[in-house]
């Protein structure tokens, strides 16, 4: 590189990146911090972390979060590559805009209307014909997978159709039957593109609040609503150090998505 | 390597591939893609299907690999209706214009395939992979993906691949044009070598006259869905069906005119367009009046400067512009009535017979270089 930055150029990207993470990394650093004044700074400490540990609401909150990110990312999965096959697979079907259009929508859609509008429909449901009984894990999944599986759709298609078709039909002369087609050649080739999506998926269920305060009931809590309701009562510095582990599992998370689909972009499939 | 018992090897009465009236219209298309084509291939026939882009040739392969329906007609292969038989039960492999290679398997992988899908057992699959990478002289790279080799090493394995369960047909979609262009002169001779040490029938496409007529025993020419014409390669090239054939199989001149006079087997043509008379041999008579076209062969014709004494044609020109190709030199001539025609001059004296732009200079014909074109 021969030309260099201009200094209103490096200002600004200085001020820039400050302003994107500055907040996260005082959230970091004071989760070290051995004072319980958030402000303060005494000195270097994990003890917040080993409090954290033992704190019985936390890891039940932990647990709960994991689970419905594991059950919803599984679904969002399942539904979001049949959705995507059929998007890229069949391009023309009475209703297909609209069906992609309807797949795609919770991207865009504002969460609050995303969590109210199913919060009336599970009500609705629970006198209409008796289910769900109380809202809970299942329900906060059910309603991640509907956001979920909008982002591991979109990612299915675009793969899908990027996808050289003559592949499976070479597969096809050469004596594999339609499924077997299927297992040994599709699958393997869009594999990353699914990896990518559950994980993508995952991390939305994971942080998502907005939908879970909507559609719980008093028996789950998630993580992100414990350091919601915590932090309304004053910041404790065990929640920092929560933050910060929740950012880490994150950010691995979105790495290993893109690298994942990095690397399918590159490889000479297309 | 497949030995040629495991074939049936008796020619027998039925033909081996017999095409008849095959048509394809696809969904919102003006006009069909393969619009009833008929034809029949012998067994161990290097066949070439040349027609110029958008003319129906991949799809006819893809009707015979399966991947296509026809609206009508039908496809038997030794006497087998292949209508209700699905692409993985048929007995023809195809090698694709893009090779399709797996890329998440290795080279080994890829040829083995098809012996996979068959349920071979693992010896036989290993020793048929390595005699058919011996065979298309890969074996060093039985172990690469397919994105580490270079497009001729592609080309190779997937050729390897389509042959290794011994189809009874061959289909290769322009096997050649993501070659450059010395290895793709090497490499006829190499897939021609290849076909006569397996005795497969193959079917190959391409849009390249000079490949399909140096590879193939037997070559039709596709015009818009139909076949204008099929022969060896010599009997198209020099006894053309129609003019699409003629100017498709390489550079040609044709001089509208009317026959004048008819005996058994010479014709002398009229044309009002160079406003000369001109005689040529033709196995039919034609009656007078009728409207035909002379076509010439650039190098059926020869230059001198002065009129030869063999020539049964000669018109006067002069030189518009000379191409030097290395071995020979195109030379385009203005007649004097102001067409221009072209001839192809052998590179016999080297340096010392070059011709001058503007030179004035006689083309003349004998009375057999000709062809009459009745449409
Ligand atoms: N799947 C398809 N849907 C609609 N039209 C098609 C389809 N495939 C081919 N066609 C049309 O059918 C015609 C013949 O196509 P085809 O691919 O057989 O041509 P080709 O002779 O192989 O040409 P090229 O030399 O360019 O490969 C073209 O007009 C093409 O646009
Ligand atoms: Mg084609």
């Amino acid at each position: 590189m021969t030309n260099r930055l201009s200094p209103f150029l490096g200002t600004m990207i200085i001020v820039g990146f400050a302003f994107l993470y500055g907040p996260i990394a005082s959230v970091i650093v004071y989760s070290f911090n051995a004072s319980r004044l958030v402000t303060v700074w005494a000195g270097f400490s994990t003890r917040w972390y080993v409090e954290l540990l033992s704190n019985d609401q936390i890891r039940n909150a932990a647990l709960t979060s994991f689970e419905i990110a594991l059950i919803s990312a599984t679904g969002a999965l399942i539904l979001g590559t049949l959705a995507g096959f059929v998007l890229s697979r069949y391009r023309r079907f009475a209703g297909r805009t609209i069906f992609g259009g309807l797949i795609t929508g919770p991207l865009v859609m504002p969460e609050v209307i995303t969590g109210l509008s199913l919060l009336l429909l599970f009500v609705a449901l629970g006198q209409a014909i008796g289910w769900p009984k109380e809202r809970g894990v299942l329900t906060i999944a059910i309603a991640h997978i509907t956001l979920g599986m909008a982002y591991v759709s979109v990612v299915v298609e675009a793969r899908l159709s990027s996808f050289d078709r003559s592949l499976e039909e070479a597969a096809l002369d050469l004596g594999a039957k339609p499924a077997k087609v299927f297992a040994v050649i599709t699958l393997p080739l869009i594999a990353p593109a699914l990896v990518a999506g559950w994980l993508l998926a995952f991390t939305l269920s994971l942080d998502d609040l907005v939908i879970a305060s909507f559609t719980s009931g008093p028996s789950a809590t998630t993580l992100p609503m414990v350091i919601f309701s915590s932090v309304r009562m004053g910041v404790s510095p065990q929640i920092n150090a929560l933050a910060t582990l929740l950012l880490v599992a994150v950010a691995a998370a979105v790495l290993i998505a893109g690298r994942i689909l990095a690397r399918t972009r590159n490889s000479p499939t297309t | 390597m497949p030995g040629p018992g495991s074939r049936p090897a008796s020619e027998g009465p039925i033909p081996h591939l017999v095409l008849a009236n095959v048509a394809k219209r696809f969904p919102q298309a003006a006009s069909p893609a393969v619009d009833g084509v008929s034809l029949e291939l012998a067994r161990g026939e290097f066949f070439a299907l040349l027609g110029p882009s958008g003319c129906g040739k991949t799809t006819l392969l893809r009707m015979l690999a399966g991947f296509e329906m026809p609206d009508a007609g039908s496809i038997r292969i030794d006497g087998q209706d292949m209508g209700a038989v699905p692409p993985y039960a048929r007995p023809v492999n195809m090698m694709f214009q893009s090779y399709a290679l797996f890329p998440h398997m290795s080279v080994a992988d890829n040829v083995g395939f098809g012996l996979r899908q068959a349920k071979r057992p693992k010896d036989e699959i290993a020793a048929r992979v390595a005699a058919m990478l011996d065979l298309v002289k890969l074996g060093a790279l039985a172990r690469r993906k397919p994105g580490q080799l270079s497009g001729g090493e592609k080309q190779r394995v997937a050729l390897a691949r389509a042959l290794i369960n011994e189809p009874k047909l061959l289909l290769l979609d322009e096997p050649l044009t993501a070659l450059d262009r010395k290895l793709r002169e090497e490499t006829r001779f190499e897939l021609v070598r290849i076909q006569r040490r397996v005795g497969i029938t193959f079917l190959m496409v391409t849009h390249d006259q000079e490949e399909a007529m140096s590879m193939a025993s037997r070559i039709a020419v596709m015009e818009k869905g139909r076949i204008a014409q099929i022969g060896a390669p010599a009997e198209v090239y020099e006894r053309p069906a129609n003019r699409f054939v003629a100017g498709f199989l390489g550079a040609i001149n044709l001089f509208e005119a009317r026959v004048v006079a008819a005996t058994n087997d010479l014709l002398t043509l009229d044309s009002v367009e160079i406003g000369a008379r001109l005689t040529v041999t033709h196995d039919r008579v034609l009656p007078l009046g009728t409207e035909v076209a002379l076509a010439l062969r650039p190098e059926k014709l020869s230059l001198a400067r002065m009129p030869d004494s063999r020539w049964n044609n000669s018109l006067a020109g002069t030189v518009r512009g000379v191409a030097y190709r290395g071995e020979a030199s195109d030379v385009e001539i203005e007649l004097t009535c102001g067409k221009i025609v072209r001839a192809t001059m052998a590179n016999i004296g080297g340096a010392r017979d070059t011709l001058d732009i503007g030179q004035p200079i006689f083309a003349g014909w004998s009375g057999e270089a000709g062809v009459v074109l009745e449409q």
